[in-house]
């Protein structure tokens, strides 16, 4: 069956899913994390696999084929179906990468109720595969809501002191969302064409493409789809959640958050929101285009003088996603190429800045930027990997986020050039704000506060050769991501302008 | 054997020395570290000479080599793709020349570097050669713009170098932003280009069939300006213009030998690489290059007018540094691009030249910087004097030396397109004779004004560091005649006539005013005239000095203050940026934001409290609500229908 259409996104779903209950019950907390690290493992295996039968991504029409494994509810027309594109391919891969080194970041620290915490950990990673691979709205649904029901316990119930008031924020924001999406997708579901005897309408994705709305319905509708994707992202001004949860979460969480969870945003924004309701897409276009550039300086502002290492991040990383929703938005080749690039780049890049902070504090128990200092001197390969990964971050030339945007914003020149002349001011406030982290925090005499920082060990050095490796090959060569992703991009634009 | 097969090599043989330095430089000794840094750099520099030898070659026509594509969909292309021609051939002997040079001279200069301070060192400085080499080999903009950023990291890494001084860092820090301001105009003159010609590379864009040149006499010009500007915004930001020159002086801050490579010989005259390379654009956009003339002419001047008063021998020269980018600017804005690039060659050897000696001198003063607690060292210093000497005829305009061919090149293209240029231009001149003769009094002439203990340890520097001295002062006396002017004979400008086929359409499309030989000659020797007696001048006036230069008061303390244009700068843009940063954070995203956010949660559990009420229980308000909610209805139904 290897190498079928459905096989790779159902293992992908059912191995976390299975492996994440099963874990729920395991006793022994080393065995826990052994098992749990196995089973991402052999996630990342099946993900690794399936890259090599991605001909099927070079063929998108493959995707909206009738393409069902199993009936689900028949008499709603909703179906258990799952595929992937090249997109797909793509953030599945990511996802399982993740997975491993994150749940590796883990082994030398202890952990309240361990098997509860992977256990979670890997339901959310089931869910968020669903999210991926989902091709039928209601499936699609279930999967967002499984891929955040986790977090909120992981977040909630393990971190620093306001943890319960910062997750209560997040599930507010989020839980609103989703609601106005589910009242979105049964409103476009009442208007599908008929596509099976069973039931008037469907929840299949190509049913939804091919709904057609009035303009006046597009346009509300857009906003219900668009404010849960937008908390997700975040776009500004729905971003407040997301420093406060950065700054309380225990760093597995803020790490699934970061790197891979917000990409169902942009995810979600391309998949659903761009080819359901394209004509509100080009009414809202320039108003959603100023948002996320208010949010890109908003908070590159906001990351230049912040104090908490782990806001920093926060706030770093709204800033990258404020390009990338404006490049959404942009609709056009380049841009949506860009974006796709990003959403890898941006998942390994601030994926390695977390566990460096990660290692930061957990050796020195600070978290202050001000108060930290001289950590190239005390652990020289930490500095190096560091200084890379923030080069990555900023977008220099020969490492991974270079391409993505300088096709991002290449996409907004072609759209609209003043625009660009406003977004490209933020390389150099992204340089302002990295590069004075990095020297808080790294160069200087050592503070007395950083004694206990040790040079980084053999685990940790391979977790951050990995990622650094993939920032500079993918710098050096993205073809590879570009070739599987650009018929995603195309099939998006055909259905724009049709 | 064909050498153009071998090119990718030059490049990569420095890169490859970064890695093994860079990776080995707990376990490799310092000898091995120099040796290797420094022999890689050697190779590249015998290819390159071997590229020369291939471009000088009759029949010689423009190379383009194609590697991969970086990133290729639909119709957008960007090939990684090298481009060899005369000017890339020049650039290259002088990165991998002086290059070289200073990586021998370094292996003296840091050699009392810890094992691992040394071979990051000289990884760091592979590396900067690494994406030098990549920025003029470069087939296309957006590789070029990947060595342009290269070299950028590779300075933030240097000056910082000795990195637990936050003084170093911020200078770093400060290169690195200021250098984006420009690199964020390059990106966006690549996008233009692409949106306009649908590509970035130099072969398409500049050939004379199908490239701009003939869409844009066809088209309007605006595309022109705006992209050329735009490419200017990036260039005068790597190459130190008004209005973002602060960097360079700060950057004085890293070790000198990088001072004199990466600060004065190689990566500030990217800029003018960049403008060269697209002098086609830039004929276009006539408007560009009077921008580019008065902006090269004001940096000239303003920065030789603070130099007159610095004390710091490195701050001198990093000013000095300034100032003769100004002039190079200068000759590009004229439409004198060959002149532009002889001044960047002459400039390489004498200003390298000079950090080169300033270093020795530093280390002979154990570190002191200060010129007013130098004077006398010629007694102990011969070589270093002598060099030193030398380059500072050159750099003040003396003839024959090298400076003086490549100023005067400049100058009478000026005097051709205004006067005005030309007297501003010469009066620069006398600024450049001026300081830098103060700067040689102060520090080799006169009586020794240091402590005992510097004078007790006063000496000369080991060989590896004088003989790169001695090499490159050769060279900045010889090196003025590849390019002596026209006066001197029909094919003499061997330099001008070797670029020629660069500038070529460029040539044809300038409204050159032409100037008699006998003007020229007067101009020549007015020149050198005046400069002979300002460098005698300020040689005797500055002997024996009798303040220790500080100056407090009026105009001096003014220009020793550098006009506050870094106070300036922080007053107007970095202090109110940190503080509207605070007001988002404190007031926008707490109180607005996060107000309304939590207001909401307040309004639903407020209301919900008060809707609680409505479930009384009791049926009879129950009956009054449904009756009441009937009544509207029927309004509704009524009324609004």
């Amino acid at each position: 069956m290897l190498g079928t259409y459905f096989t790779f996104p159902e293992l992908l779903l059912w191995i976390p899913l299975i492996t994440g209950v099963i874990t729920l019950f395991l006793k022994n907390e080393s065995q826990v994390k052994r098992f749990a690290f196995i089973a991402s493992l052999l996630t990342l295996v099946v993900s690794v696999i399936s890259l090599f039968f991605t001909d099927v991504a070079h063929h998108p029409n493959y995707f909206y084929y009738n393409n069902v494994s199993y009936l689900w509810m028949p008499y709603i027309g909703s179906s258990f179906s799952v595929g992937l594109d090249g997109m797909g391919f793509l953030l599945t891969f990511l996802t399982a990468l993740s997975y491993p080194l994150i749940i590796a970041t883990t082994f030398k620290r202890e952990f309240k109720n361990a098997p509860a915490f992977f256990g979670l950990l890997l339901l959310s990673q089931a869910g968020i595969m669903g999210v991926f691979v989902a091709t039928d709205a209601l499936v699609f649904y279930f999967f967002w809501e499984l891929a955040l029901i986790p977090l909120y316990f992981l977040c909630s119930r393990w971190g620093a002191e306001k943890r319960i008031q910062a997750t209560f924020k997040f599930f507010v924001y989020t839980f609103t969302g989703s609601l106005l999406m589910l009242v979105g997708i049964l409103y476009v579901y009442l208007h599908t064409p008929q596509v099976s005897a069973n039931s008037i309408h469907s929840f299949s994705i190509s049913a939804f493409y091919n709904t057609v709305l009035s303009y006046g319905d597009q346009q509300w509708l857009f906003w219900l789809f668009f404010v849960a994707f937008a908390v997700k992202i975040p776009i500004w001004p729905f971003h407040t959640w997301q420093p406060f949860v950065y700054e309380q979460a225990n760093y597995p969480s803020v790490m699934v958050l970061s790197a891979i969870m917000v990409k169902m945003g942009v995810f979600g924004m391309i998949r659903w929101l761009i080819p359901i309701f394209p004509e509100a897409v080009f009414t809202f276009n320039h108003l959603v285009i100023i948002l996320s550039l208010i949010g890109l300086f908003y908070a590159s502002f906001i990351a230049f003088v912040q104090s908490d290492l782990k806001r920093f991040v926060a706030w770093s990383s709204i800033a990258h996603l404020g390009l990338m929703a404006a490049s959404i938005f942009v609709v056009n080749t380049s841009a949506l190429q860009g974006v796709m690039v990003e959403m890898f780049n941006h998942g390994i890049n601030i994926l390695a800045l977390w566990i460096v902070v990660d290692l930061i504090e957990n050796s020195t128990g600070i978290k202050k930027i001000n108060e930290l200092g001289g950590l190239a001197t005390k652990s020289p390969w930490l500095a190096f990997f560091l200084v890379i990964i923030a080069l990555g971050n900023i977008a220099l030339p020969l490492t991974n986020s270079f391409v993505s945007e300088f096709l991002m914003f290449n996409g907004i020149f072609v759209f609209n050039k003043w625009y660009a002349f406003v977004a490209i001011i933020s390389i150099i406030l992204s340089a302002g704000y990295m590069l004075r982290m990095v020297q808080l925090v790294f160069f200087g005499k050592e503070s007395g506060a950083v004694e206990n920082m040790k040079s980084i060990n053999c685990s940790q050095f391979w977790i951050l050769g990995i990622l650094v490796a993939g920032i500079l090959i993918l710098g050096i060569y993205p073809e590879p991501v570009i070739n599987l992703t650009k018929e995603s991009v195309d099939s998006i634009l055909k259905m724009v302008n049709r | 054997m064909n050498v153009m097969n071998w090119i990718l090599l030059i490049p990569l043989l420095p890169l490859a020395g970064c890695l093994i330095n860079g990776l080995g430089r707990n376990q490799l000794s310092k000898r091995t570290v120099g040796v290797l840094g420094s022999l890689t750099i050697f190779i590249s520099f015998c290819l390159s000479v071997a590229v020369f030898f291939e471009t000088i070659k009759p029949g010689f026509s423009t190379k383009v080599i194609n590697y991969f594509n970086f990133i290729k969909f639909e119709n957008f292309l960007v090939p990684f793709n090298f481009q060899v021609d005369q000017l890339t051939a020049v650039y290259l002997l002088i990165i991998t020349g002086i290059g070289f040079l200073i990586h021998v001279y370094s292996t003296g200069y840091m050699k009392e570097e810890t094992n691992e301070g040394f071979g990051r060192y000289f990884s760091f400085l592979n590396l900067f050669v690494f994406s030098m080499l990549l920025l003029v080999l470069a087939g296309n903009y957006v590789i070029m713009y990947m060595g342009w950023e290269g070299v950028s990291l590779c300075s933030y890494l240097l000056i910082g170098f000795w990195f637990k001084d936050h003084a170093n860092n911020d200078a770093a820090k400060k290169a690195f932003v200021m250098n984006r301001i420009g690199d964020a105009g390059f990106l966006l003159a690549i996008f233009w280009l692409y949106a306009s010609f649908g590509t970035a590379s130099y072969q398409p864009l500049y050939n004379s069939e199908n490239g701009i040149l003939t869409a844009l006499t066809t088209l309007n010009t605006t595309d022109a300006i705006g992209i050329s500007l735009l490419f200017f915004l990036g260039a005068a930001a790597k190459s130190a213009q008004i209005p973002l020159y602060t960097w360079l002086p700060d950057a004085m801050a890293g070790p000198t030998p990088v001072s004199a490579l990466i600060h004065a010989a190689t990566m500030v005259t990217a800029g003018i690489y960049l403008v060269a390379r697209s002098n086609i654009l830039y004929t276009l956009a006539p408007f560009t290059l009077h921008i580019i003339a008065i902006i090269g002419l004001a940096t000239a001047i303003f920065a030789a007018i603070i130099a007159l008063k610095q004390n710091d021998i490195k701050k001198v020269l990093a000013y000095s540094t300034v100032s003769q980018l100004g002039y190079m600017f200068l000759g590009l804005g004229v439409g004198a691009y060959s002149a532009a690039v002889f001044h960047v060659m002459t400039h390489a050897f004498f200003k390298g030249l000079l950090f080169l000696a300033a270093g020795s001198v530093i280390h002979a003063m154990s570190g002191e910087q200060n010129i007013y607690k130098m004077g006398g060292l010629s007694k102990k210093l011969g070589i270093t004097y002598i060099t030193f000497f030398i380059a500072c005829l050159a750099i003040a305009g003396v003839p024959p030396f090298s400076g003086f061919f490549s100023k005067d090149e400049i100058l009478s293209a000026a005097f051709a397109s205004n006067p005005v240029y030309y007297v501003l231009g010469v009066a620069g001149a006398l600024l450049t004779a001026f300081y830098m003769f103060r700067l040689l009094s102060l520090t080799f002439s006169g009586k020794f004004r240091g402590t005992h203990e510097q004078e007790h340890h006063l000496h000369e520097s080991p060989p590896v560091m004088t003989w790169p001295l001695i090499i490159l002062a050769i060279l900045a006396v010889v090196g003025g005649f590849i390019g002596l002017p026209e006066v001197f004979g029909e094919h003499a400008n061997v330099l001008g006539n070797f670029l020629s086929p660069i500038f070529s359409h460029s040539e044809h499309l300038l409204v050159k005013n032409t100037i008699s030989h006998n003007t020229e000659i007067i101009l020549m020797s007015v020149t050198a005239v005046l400069s002979i007696i300002v460098c005698l001048w300020a040689f005797n006036k500055y002997k024996n000095p009798s303040t220790d230069g500080e100056s407090r008061k009026g105009l001096a303390g003014i220009i020793e203050n550098k006009f506050y244009i870094d106070e300036i700068y922080d007053a107007v843009f970095v202090n109110p940026y940190r503080r509207v940063a605070y007001f988002f954070q404190n007031i926008v995203d707490v109180k607005v934001i996060d107000g309304v956010v939590n207001g909401v949660g307040r309004f639903v559990n407020y209301s919900s409290r008060q809707m609680r009420l409505l479930q009384s229980g009791l049926v009879g308000s129950y009956l009054l609500l449904m009756v009441i909610g009937m009544v509207i209805l029927f309004i509704i139904q009524f009324f609004f229908k």
